[in-house]
């Protein structure tokens, strides 16, 4: 930790592969647990774990790499031994403690944090319940081959982990010779074999290796020839056990093959052979190694083929580490991950080109000139301009799965907790959004599905009681309707009470309206009023009433709209209409004097002219309006901004009626220019903050209209 | 490989070290430091935002990328003057900000040894005064350095901003 700088870059990588891998775990753990058993995702979840270890022990985050040590331990075996009778829902909840460990240290990385959290307890937990399962096991089962080989090697790797140093104290009673060969093409074979030494030096005294001079000898391509071709041959003694030190070994990224020998001769012999195989070598082992006498003279093959076996399936992410990807692209290789900045000054490029291709077919030099060529080909220019601008909105977009995803995770906690079944059923998981408001929804559906779980499913006698099936269900579905998405959170529960609603909504004085007047929507709506709760008792997950309003608001400041609707004793369905994108807004344009300022459609109520004697003036000159018998104050712009404009007369410009939060405030300008989609950009940290303008935006011609934001000019009158 | 890149980008900021863009403001030249300047453009169509003080014209749009722009002349309060074809916008990008700075023109790139260059008179009471960060010779003429850091972030500025 001591060189900070330098390991930012890595630090981010490692969080956002780690926090990556760790849901992708979530999803097969869970999805393992459904189907009450590991066979179909097993390699995935080893490979994961796998992974994480690897990149926290680079790390240096000793916990976290321990941590994940032991759940590898744990999948190994049961990959390894497939023991009949396991509980899958135990080992999920284990290793789900284990994933919520790496996540909430991953965490206070990206806060600048030091991981200091303590897994010792979690790692002392995954190891007992470990030999339980052995225990068991051995038992019961007939055990296979290659048992005898991992059993030893779990729990040497236990004592290792309890003192690590014990090697280094000791003197070393075995001594082996490894030869290693690594993938073809990896490149900087010489440096890699270095660090195969370095790592080895942790664990056991390296005696000599060839070639020699891999240190020294720096970038001397022979070296690295030798070794292509050869192999890296490495003599040390160590008091691992044999498999222990195949074991970490087999770690070394992009390692192709691997062998391992016990060796008892001197060592001077041994660099006088290198060049063959010294023939006596399994014997050696055979003394050397008591655990794996009944092996005996073929314990070589069962080696190799073991580790060919290991190897095979963390090898695609070893592939991908070093040269710097997300360690998620080796199942899904078509995918990269780009820095959004990136993107957003390629949108800014696009823009601009849209803008400087008006400028050339637009040129006033052209005009008057008979250009047919040139207008074909502008037309080709236009079309595919026009295509490219709608590719990069759709780079930003992404799909609401790994959001949608998380939610099996909530279900299944709070089912457990709260002794509920339930089935979660998730439709059109591929619908895409835009980045930054997948962000903003997450929190607000995790609410929505709590409540779902808690609020609205009743338990299992009372649902059989109803002729419901057993285990309630919730739907999580999102489409896509025009420009809009939709995502609609059912539940197939008691429904909402809307007498009990109507109650609390009188109590707390929220209805001014004849009650009978209430439409139902009308008072299911009620619920999304802040400090509005039904529910008596509150539980660990919902009932203190602050939820519902901090989801309708969340939605709101994406500019997405929420709606209840329910049917007792069938279910409640909360509907959320979003926009694709927070980038791109529909805005009126209207003109002031010479500037041009851009309003968000979707707070326009109307727009109209009006005579000056419709304006009211009280004392202090502020300026009224009245409009079907309501007055709303009156806002000039050219006066508010001190902008020059000829119209100052209430009849020659334009009121447009802008609505926030349920205050309204009428805008006058000089006139409307049109409605259009506009490209939300901020305004330069330099002006900070202006009232009232909330950004800017790029009009066809290039022109910079600055965008109205209503809310506060509702604030300021 | 990576100590020969490193000497690149040394041998990079070397060239850059000791030049100063000039340009001019009513009688007196002006130099920056040549490490701040992304790039010059012609005067262009500025959009004024409300309630910014006098000397900030608005903001541009500088190929996507919308950037405030500084009147210099009005920076030093100086006399308005209208803008011409001589008029320029010199770019600067300080501490990841960027900003144009209206000047009458630019007049040239010039290496200013260190020797040449000394602090500005204590007793100089003339307006712009702490700006100026150094004073620089170049032959027989005399070349105003400007502090960028205190002609974009002034305390002045700040509590207009702030208002």
């Amino acid at each position: 930790m001591a060189d900070s700088i330098s390991r930012e870059p890595m630090l981010d990588m490692f969080i956002f592969e780690t926090l990556q891998l760790l849901d992708q775990l979530e999803q097969s753990l869970i999805s393992s647990e459904k189907e009450s058993g590991f066979e179909s995702s097993i390699d995935e979840i080893f490979r994961i774990m796998h992974t994480i270890k690897g990149s926290a022990a680079m790390m240096l985050f000793d916990d976290i790499s321990k941590l994940a040590h032991s759940i590898e331990d744990m999948f190994f075996y049961l990959r390894e031994e497939k023991p009949g009778n396991i509980n899958s829902t135990e080992i999920t909840d284990i290793v789900l403690n284990g994933v919520d460990f790496i996540k909430n240290e991953t965490a206070k990385l990206e806060n600048g944090q030091e991981p200091d959290g303590d897994a010792t307890d979690l790692i002392k937990e995954i190891r007992d319940y470990l030999s339980n399962l052995k225990s068991i096991n051995n038992d019961g089962n007939n055990p296979i081959n290659s048992d005898l080989h991992n059993t030893p090697e779990i729990e040497k790797d236990q004592k290792y982990y309890i003192s690590s140093n014990s090697g280094a104290a000791t003197p070393k009673s075995h001594k082996y010779e490894a030869i290693l060969k690594f993938e073809d093409e990896c490149g900087m074979e010489n440096i890699r074999a270095f660090s195969v030494i370095h790592d080895l030096k942790e664990i056991a005294d390296v005696n000599c290796f060839y070639p020699e001079d891999v240190i020294e000898g720096g970038g001397k391509s022979e070296n690295s020839e030798i070794i292509r071709k050869e192999g890296f041959r490495v003599v040390f003694s160590t008091d691992l056990g044999l498999d222990e030190v195949r074991e970490r070994l087999s770690h070394t990224i992009l390692l192709k093959s691997l062998e391992v020998y016990v060796i008892n001769e001197d060592l001077e012999d041994i660099m006088g052979e290198m060049t063959d195989n010294g023939e006596d070598e399994p014997k050696e082992q055979e003394v050397k190694n008591p655990e794996k006498d009944n092996a005996s003279s073929d314990s070589f093959i069962t080696l190799e083929q073991n580790e060919g076996s290991f190897d095979k399936k963390p090898l695609p992410e070893r592939k991908s580490n070093p040269s710097g990807e997300n360690a998620g692209a080796s199942n899904k290789q078509s995918v990269i991950s780009v820095n959004i900045a990136k993107l957003d000054k390629l949108m800014d490029l696009v823009g601009e080109i849209v803008i400087s291709e008006a400028m050339v077919t637009q040129n006033p030099d052209l005009q008057g000139l008979q250009l047919d060529n040139f207008h074909k080909a502008a037309r080709q220019l236009n079309k595919l301009t026009n295509e490219l601008q709608d590719v990069v909105m759709s780079i930003r977009m992404v799909p609401l799965s790994m959001t949608f995803q998380k939610m099996n995770r909530i279900v299944r906690d709070m089912g457990k907790k709260l002794n509920k079944s339930i089935e979660l059923e998730i439709i059109g998981e591929e619908t895409e959004v835009d980045k930054n408001i997948i962000e903003r929804i997450s929190d607000p559906l995790i609410h929505l599905i709590r409540n779902a779980v808690d609020h609205g499913l009743e338990d299992s006698e009372e649902r059989v009681a109803k002729g419901k099936p057993p285990a309630g269900k919730i739907t999580l579905e999102a489409k896509n309707a025009g420009g809009d998405v939709w995502i609609f959170v059912k539940d197939d529960g008691r429904g909402l009470d809307r007498e009990k609603i109507l109650k609390k909504a009188r109590e707390a004085g929220l209805i001014h309206k004849p009650e009978n007047e209430l439409t139902d929507k009308e008072i299911y709506s009620f619920i999304f009023m802040p400090g509005f709760s039904t529910k008596e008792k509150v539980t660990e997950f919902s009932g203190r009433g602050v939820g519902m309003d901090i989801v309708s608001n969340n939605i709101s400041m994406v500019g997405g709209t929420i709606f209840v609707d329910s049917v007792p004793d069938n279910g409640t369905i909360i509907s959320i209409k979003l926009p694709l994108t927070l980038a791109i807004i529909n805005g009126m344009s209207i003109k002031v004097g010479k500037s041009r300022y851009t309003i968000p459609t979707i707070s326009i109520k109307e727009s109209f002219k009006v005579k000056n004697e419709a304006i009211i003036t009280d004392s202090e000159g502020n300026e009224m309006i009245m409009v079907r018998g309501e007055v709303y104050p009156v806002l000039r712009l050219h006066r508010f901004y001190k902008i020059d404009t000829e119209i100052q007369n209430i009849n020659d410009g334009i009121i447009v009626m802008v609505e926030n939060d349920s205050k309204v405030i009428c805008i006058f300008a000089d006139e409307l220019l049109g409605e259009q989609q506009v490209v939300v950009k901020a305004l330069p940290k330099y002006i900070k903050k202006v009232k009232g303008i909330g950004g800017c935006t790029l009009l066809g011609d290039g022109s910079i209209s600055l965008i109205l934001d209503v809310a506060g000019l509702v604030e300021i009158k | 490989m990576s100590e020969a890149l490193e000497n690149v980008l040394e041998y990079e900021e070397d060239t850059q070290k000791g030049k100063y863009l000039t340009f001019v403001i009513g009688k007196e030249v002006y130099g920056i430091e040549i490490k701040y300047v992304t790039e010059i453009i012609g005067i262009q169509q500025i959009t004024e935002v409300p309630e910014l003080p006098e000397y900030i014209k608005g903001i541009i749009n500088l190929r996507g990328k919308i950037i405030p722009v500084l009147d210099v002349r009005l920076r030093f309060k100086k006399e308005p003057m209208e803008y011409n074809d001589r008029t320029c916008i010199v770019v600067v990008d300080i501490k990841d900000v960027s900003v144009g700075l209206i000047v009458d023109s630019v007049a040239e790139v010039v290496a200013i040894p260190d020797e040449n260059i000394v602090p500005p008179p204590e007793a100089n009471t003339g307006f712009s005064n702490r700006y100026i960060k150094e004073i620089g010779k170049v032959g027989d003429e005399v070349k105003l350095l400007l502090d960028c850091n205190k002609l974009l972030n002034d305390e002045e500025c700040e509590n207009l901003l702030n208002i």
